[in-house]
């Protein structure tokens, strides 16, 4: 439906997109005992930090290997060595998650070959997954170096199984879902007796809460056990375009059969996603679920006045993209500006005329332009609004100037009840009043179109 | 060439630790070996950047991948006067193309851009590992797009992987020495004309201290970089005195302007009653040296007695409630001892403090006046100073951003005392600030529900032990 465009230009305005490098860390967060680890300069670590903390309000395991000016012309694996027994002997973590950078990437080092040198040295790491990836600076964006990190856990954690477990389900989940929203996830399959099995999982770690003693790895999250056990699954469900390949290679390895579920935002896709919890259990809803998708539909039905035909500018990640803005035209909304952080094939099947690649400067101009009366995206979209006077409704990472941004949930019938019920209140809050001059007649000769439009 | 500069930062005859060193250890620099898998703390580009973004009606380019400037960009809290163009996030966003082809082109093509766009007095373009490595030439595009183009376009060469954050802040020095300060001539000049050096204004912290500076007579001519404009950089040589604020950050800077324009210079802190008085003190004397009225000392005594009385008076509320309270204080560089007199003045105990990024000068401060009462920590492990705190050595800790959920977690308050802080704490009036805020924090009704256990599991447990 979509075309996608690439604006010619050589400056990035108010940056939409973060780093592949910084997404791999992220999904490396969903593992439980894990330390993520930037194979970089201290500051791609430094900024990634920030950005984490300023967002999920968490202590943010992540470390670096501190590439400096020799390490970095002469090879970079004393580094990476050291970093992976300093983090060990300290941490004494169950998973280290190794990303490159665009530095380590721009010298091109061996990292698999690296990783294979430094586990023959030290036998002492046996105990320690050392997971890599490659994840450049210079590629791409956050969502694809999420999907990397899961692919790469498939690849490297999971055990093939002939046996299988009955009733486990395998739930990848992509870059765009908030702990709250895993949450949300995990209680639908369960609320069908299943049990699944989430990757990552950022509702054991990143959901905030306060733990018993300290801990300088991530103190929840998908366990290497539960990992290595996902191929004996019944199923995999992939939420998210970006989670396609972990999926296929999943199948691949392990020979469990996948679908992937574009979104999980909006009446029909959650639809969708309880036709395959019911096959798969072979029960039928039960009756809260049954509840729930009623109170959607009355959400609809009290929420549609507000949306119907309102102009809305968007930007964000591609899956986020599609899910917020198929849901939105759901609801009768116009899509009139949606810009993406990067390709992906979802962007052709989003609801508007264009999808731009483009920064938070294509999302300002296109708004203008459009009379945009809402603006949906992260936090970072902050300026935009206030130079336009618009709305800004958050959603996605970073989410650094509101609270609670790990609980926000938009999937599941309550997810998009509450997505209904959150956005609508605000363009409640925005609505035009009406002003004694608001119905001019024409003036004199100035019969032109525009006076007649009013 | 970029080495040769950061050798001659190193080499700073104006910093004492430097002087004691020997011929050997002066060349070796002053960066501490990063340890990896055990490091913290941002680059020699994010220090560069850091000093140098305030300058507010500046587009500032960040040439190199996305990561440098999309993952942190708008995450600072300086203020600004006069406009918010500084905030714009500007980045080449290099792609994989421009590393196999180069980055040359597209960063003329962005600087052209952005002069047409948002018509900046000047442009900054900030060099990044990955140009750099590919031996992108920054400032030889910035020397022809500032011929070219008609505004200045000013290289800052400090690139992540030559070091630490205090590198990058004096790089990002060095480049207002090369390029900027003394390109322009103030309209007057006045003998009360000073510059802060080193000073951000964070969370608006100069607009605490710049009441009493208007009160003196006292021009901040040059401003590095808090508040500033473009001109208010190229300035900086006219000034009569500098203060130089944050402990060694900018010395470089404080010195050649002394060496080249005879500006002469102080170190000093606008952080507690006692330091924010020596500053005022200092700067007049200074001031009257260089050839400014006489009176100007008694004037800023007279000041000085009348602030501070009313500063202790607005404080005595505070004192009762806080006497004898028990602070850890976890941050780096000057504000160590400079916040420790502060909170003594108060009657509050420190009893910890780190020196990590603090020189000898500022450890021995820390050291008397702290007395027996507390220790000197170089890096405190996180898991320890959740022990002190949980075990309650501790009523509160003072941090930055990164340490608060140790605190957090433990269940115990937290201020920030970080350069991402929200709130001013300069002068008089910031001195008022971070006591009701510590008090705030400190007094806040959730703290006892958030420690208690949840009752009904001890409905469930089996028969209650009674003491």
């Amino acid at each position: 439906m979509a075309e996608v465009i690439h604006p010619r230009k050589a400056l990035s305005i108010n940056p939409l997109k973060m780093s592949q490098p910084l997404g791999g860390a992220m999904a490396f967060m969903g593992l439980a005992g894990c330390m993520p680890l930037l194979h970089g300069s201290q500051g791609c670590t430094a900024f990634g930090l920030v950005l984490l903390v300023r967002h999920f309000r968490e202590a943010i395991p992540f470390q670096t290997t501190a590439m400096n000016e020799i390490t970095t012309i002469l090879g970079g694996i004393e580094n990476l060595e050291q970093a992976c027994l300093n983090i060990y002997n300290r941490t004494k973590c169950k998973v280290i998650g190794v990303c490159t950078t665009g530095l380590t990437e721009t010298r091109g080092e061996d990292l698999k070959g690296d990783v294979k040198l430094i586990r023959q040295r030290h036998p002492e790491l046996a105990d320690v997954e050392i997971v890599y990836v490659t994840t450049p600076d210079f590629a791409a964006a956050l969502e694809q170096g999420w999907g990397k990190a899961v692919t790469a856990m498939v690849e490297q954690i999971v055990q093939p199984s002939l046996a299988k477990t009955d009733g486990q389900v395998n739930i990848l989940a992509g870059s765009h879902l908030t702990p709250g929203d895993i949450e949300e996830i995990r209680d639908m399959v369960e609320a069908f007796g299943l049990t699944p099995i989430i990757l990552p999982d950022l509702s054991g770690s990143l959901d905030g809460h306060v733990p018993d003693a300290y801990m300088g790895t991530t103190y929840g999250g998908t366990t290497v056990e539960d990992i290595r056990s996902m191929g004996r699954s019944e199923i995999t469900i992939a939420i998210g375009q970006q989670m396609r390949y972990a999926a296929a290679q999943l199948q691949e390895k392990a020979g469990v059969p996948f679908q992937v579920l574009d979104r999980l935002t909006g009446l029909g896709a959650v639809d969708e996603f309880v036709r395959i919890l019911q096959r798969v259990s072979g029960k039928a809803a039960p009756q809260k679920i049954r509840r729930q998708r009623s109170q959607l539909q009355d959400a609809m039905l009290d929420g549609h006045f507000y949306f119907g035909n309102t102009p809305v500018a968007l930007a964000a990640e591609p899956d986020l993209l599609f899910a917020m803005t198929s849901w939105l035209a759901e609801m009768g909304a116009n899509v009139v500006t949606a810009v993406s952080s990067m390709e992906s094939p979802i962007l052709e099947t989003i609801p508007a005329a264009q999808v731009i690649i483009g920064d938070m400067d294509d999302l300002e101009r296109g708004a203008a332009q459009a009379q945009a009366k809402l603006l949906i995206t992260h936090s970072h979209g902050r300026m935009a609004a206030e130079h336009l006077g618009v709305p800004l409704f958050r959603v996605g990472f970073p989410m650094f100037d509101r609270l609670g941004a790990a609980h926000r949930r938009t999937v599941g019938y309550r997810g998009t009840r509450d997505l209904i019920f959150d956005v609508g209140n605000l363009l409640i809050e925005h609505a035009h009043e009406a002003q004694p001059d608001d119905w001019q007649l024409p003036e004199g000769d100035d019969h032109d179109a525009t006076a007649a439009a009013h | 060439m970029l080495k040769r500069k950061v050798e001659d930062v190193f080499n700073e005859p104006g910093c004492s630790t430097n002087q004691g060193k020997s011929e050997k250890a002066r060349k070796a620099g002053c960066s501490k070996p990063l340890t990896p898998g055990a490091a913290a703390g941002g680059c020699a580009f994010d220090g560069a950047k850091i000093a140098l973004q305030p300058i507010a009606d500046c587009i500032h380019i960040v040439h190199g991948p996305i990561a440098c400037e999309g993952n942190g960009w708008d995450n600072r809290h300086a203020k600004s006067t006069h406009s918010q163009v500084f905030r714009t996030g500007v980045t080449t966003d290099m792609s994989d193309l421009d590393v196999v082809y180069g980055g040359e082109k597209k960063l003329y093509k962005a600087i052209k851009e952005a002069i047409v766009r948002f018509d900046p007095p000047a442009v900054f373009v900030y060099q990044t590992c990955v140009p750099a490595m590919i031996g992108d030439d920054i400032v030889k595009v910035c020397e022809v797009a500032t011929e070219k183009l008609g505004k200045p376009v000013i290289p800052v060469n400090a690139p992540g992987f030559v070091g630490s954050k205090n590198l990058g802040n004096k790089l990002g020095g060095e480049a207002l020495l090369e390029y900027v300060i003394g390109s322009e001539e103030p309209e007057i000049s006045t003998p009360y004309d000073i510059n802060i050096l080193g000073d951000y204004n964070i969370a608006g912290e100069l607009w605490q201290v710049e009441p009493l500076l208007k009160k003196l007579g006292i021009r901040v001519l040059g401003r590095i970089t808090g508040d500033a404009r473009y001109h208010d950089v190229t300035v900086a040589h006219r000034a009569k005195v500098s203060m130089m604020v944050c402990s060694q950050a900018l010395i470089n800077v404080a010195r050649k302007l002394q060496e080249r324009y005879g500006v002469a210079y102080f170190e000093g802190s606008f952080y507690g009653i006692t330091d924010t008085s020596n500053a005022l003190r200092t700067m007049s004397k200074m001031l009257v040296e260089q050839g400014a009225p006489a009176d100007l000392i008694d004037r800023a005594e007279a000041l000085i007695a009348s602030e501070e009385a009313r500063c202790h008076a607005r404080l005595a509320v505070y004192k009762q409630r806080l006497e004898g309270k028990k602070i850890l204080l976890y941050t780096g560089g000057h504000k160590s001892w400079s916040v420790i007199s502060a909170l003594q003045d108060i009657g509050v105990k420190v009893i910890g403090s780190s020196v990590r990024k603090s020189t000898t000068e500022d450890k021995e401060r820390a050291k008397e006046l702290m007395g027996d009462d507390g220790m000197l920590y170089d890096a405190i492990p996180p898991k320890e100073m959740y022990r002190m705190l949980k075990d309650r050595e501790a009523d509160m800790m003072l941090s930055g951003g990164r340490t608060q959920f140790i605190a957090l977690k433990a269940k115990m308050p937290w201020l920030d005392m970080n350069q991402e802080r929200h709130h001013a704490y300069a002068g008089y009036e910031g001195m008022v600030a971070l006591v009701s805020e510590i008090d705030k924090a400190l007094f806040n009704p959730i703290w006892n529900q958030v420690r208690e256990a949840a009752p009904w599991d001890a409905i469930c447990a089996p028969a209650k032990v009674e003491n």
